[in-house]
């Protein structure tokens, strides 16, 4: 018997296909994968802990920088979190916004998501493609929160402004070239020969693996499996839009792939729903103890003047108790799970990051593959490091 | 001018260090290093709308081949090591650049495992800061590095083996 040695390489935490600070000990028997086992915590800023001395409000900004590539729908989960333990009645208007603005949220990550997957595996053209399409998404974020990434627009009870004069024009603007573009990204690599042969049976994952894995997102819906937070369990008024869920066949990196686009495809069709269904209207919940006071009666009125005041400095209080809330930001389920001790901050906030979960499939994704497909297993993991490490 | 310039117009006459600056300045070789969310603005600044090669500015993947390194994203105590090995494994001349609040300051992380900015471990030329930066104030930090590498003195002597590299403060 010939006697079998295995070879340990150590891929990261600097590496240009690891998605930031991912690093991977690799076990090789020549050029094949016996085992993956990834060490993170590269990029561990205790946001949780951070969330336990700051009020409600402050606790926003730092959702934010969780998912960077998704900000709105990090705010969306812990806003609807808090809204749930407080039994905040949402006004229309404002969850339409955060519909349309959740999906441009998808739209943007998944951009990153095919610049990344399709620069890893060589196909650059789409990278300098996709990343000017996002600059547009980006421009109408910083319209309407005055930042590219990092929106902190949400707030508890609505929004923190209403948007501008020309959201609307805006927006349709968008839903209207972004079809165009992903057809060329389309172009560029559904037929691609070079991106099929990287793709097509690489990172097999069967559905029932993905589901014991607790895979969430696109990368479970590419293994079979119909399962999507927005039309099986509702919230921000989801349910009033029709869209279909994509689901794949072949559990492999080319049906994800097929997923996503088809995904981002339907965000531009529930975006231009929602867009019909913007009505004018207030903003923010009829709740005085936890929403800002309108700016109007903050600058000419002393009792507006201190009501801004007290919520700024102190918070409001949330009533005791703990509550879970799950939306489908772009990369899986991302969760909130708040414990209030009745006072003004976050008793404990924990974080369900899809990536974190997802991640923890890479080992059953890669094992007997080449070690250059394992690039392509990050890449269609879609994976981000600062929610990972928190 | 007081110099004979018998070949008219064809040839520039400079010194030495200016040539070697001007050489540095217009081929700063960035390594790709990107931490956290300012990663993606470097990138968004690396891509089609903003594109740094216009300036010479090319991200390499190792640092062997590198000579600025941009830390752009909060630095762990996990990670700091990681920095110092890649910082030490780039050639001489070498610059830092500090991208946003986080590698400035520690930003808002204020916790037990953040580093209160890069500067405590590497000599940060550029201080670039925001949460993340705009594309803009990334090119705007590159041009000052630029202008940096430009009045630096005895460039060409240091490399040659006479003497060091002199970097004047400030104004």
């Amino acid at each position: 018997m010939a006697n079998k040695e295995t070879m340990t390489v150590n891929m990261g935490p600097q590496h240009p296909s690891t998605h930031g600070v991912l690093r991977l000990v690799i076990e090789l028997d020549g050029e094949i994968i016996e085992k993956v086992t990834p060490h993170i915590g590269y990029l561990h800023r205790g946001v949780e802990k951070l969330s336990e001395h700051r009020t409600y409000h402050q606790t926003i900004p730092l959702t934010d920088r969780l998912d960077y590539l998704a900000p709105m729908s990090n705010n969306l989960g812990y806003v609807l979190a808090v809204e749930k333990l407080l039994g905040l009645q949402i006004p229309e208007r404002a969850e339409t916004v955060r519909v349309i603005l959740a999906e441009l949220t998808r739209l943007k990550s998944h951009l990153v998501w095919i610049a990344c997957h399709a620069l890893d595996i060589g196909a650059m053209t789409v990278f300098i493609y996709a990343f000017r399409e996002r600059e547009k998404i980006m421009e109408l974020y910083e319209k309407i929160s005055g930042a590219r990434m990092t929106s902190n627009y949400f707030r508890v009870g609505g929004l923190s402004s209403d948007v501008y004069p020309g959201f609307e024009k805006d927006v349709q603007e968008i839903i209207d070239t972004f079809p165009g573009y992903i057809d060329t990204y389309e172009g560029l690599l559904t037929k691609n020969t070079i991106w099929l042969q990287r793709t097509i049976g690489n990172g097999i994952i069967s559905a029932e693996d993905a589901i014991d894995a607790g895979i969430t997102g696109p990368a479970l819906r590419g293994s079979g499996v119909d399962w999507d937070l927005r039309r099986d369990n509702p919230y921000t008024g989801y349910e009033k839009y029709s869209f279909k869920v994509p689901v794949g066949e072949k559990c492999d990196t080319f049906d994800r792939y097929k997923v996503r686009l088809i995904e981002m495809r339907e965000a531009i069709k529930i975006v231009s729903q929602a867009l019909k269904n913007l009505k004018p209207g207030p903003i923010l919940a009829d709740a005085p103890q936890v929403v800002y006071p309108s700016k109007e009666s903050t600058y000419n009125s002393i009792e507006g003047l201190i009501h801004h005041f007290k919520i700024a400095s102190e918070g409001f209080p949330v009533p005791e108790g703990e509550v879970y809330q799950g939306v489908e930001a772009p990369k899986g389920e991302l969760g909130y799970y708040i414990v209030s001790d009745g006072g003004n901050k976050p008793y404990r906030m924990r974080v369900r990051p899809p990536s974190f979960v997802n991640l923890s499939a890479i080992e059953k994704m890669a094992k007997g593959a080449m070690i250059a497909d394992l690039v392509a297993v990050i890449g269609t993991l879609d994976i981000v490091l600062g929610e990972i490490d928190r | 001018m007081g110099v004979d310039n018998p070949l008219g117009d064809n040839i520039i006459t400079a010194s030495l260090d200016s040539l070697v600056n001007w050489s540095r300045k217009s081929s700063i070789w960035p390594m790709t290093f990107g931490l956290a969310c300012c990663a993606i603005e470097m990138m968004a600044t690396g891509a089609s709308h903003n594109d740094l090669d216009r300036f010479g500015i090319i991200f390499r993947a190792s640092p062997r081949q590198a000579d600025c390194i941009i830390i752009a994203g909060t630095v762990t105590k996990k990670m700091l090591p990681v920095i110092k090995t890649v910082y030490e494994q780039m050639p001489e001349p070498k610059w830092v650049v500090a991208m946003g609040a986080c590698a400035c300051s520690g930003g808002i992380f204020d916790t037990y495992s953040v580093v209160q900015g890069i500067d405590e471990a590497l000599p940060v030329d550029v201080y670039i800061p925001g949460c993340p930066p705009r594309p803009e104030a990334l090119l705007f930090g590159l041009m000052k590095l630029q202008d940096k590498i430009m009045s630096e003195r005895n460039s060409f002597g240091s490399t040659i083996g006479l003497g060091e590299r002199y970097i004047p403060e400030a104004a």
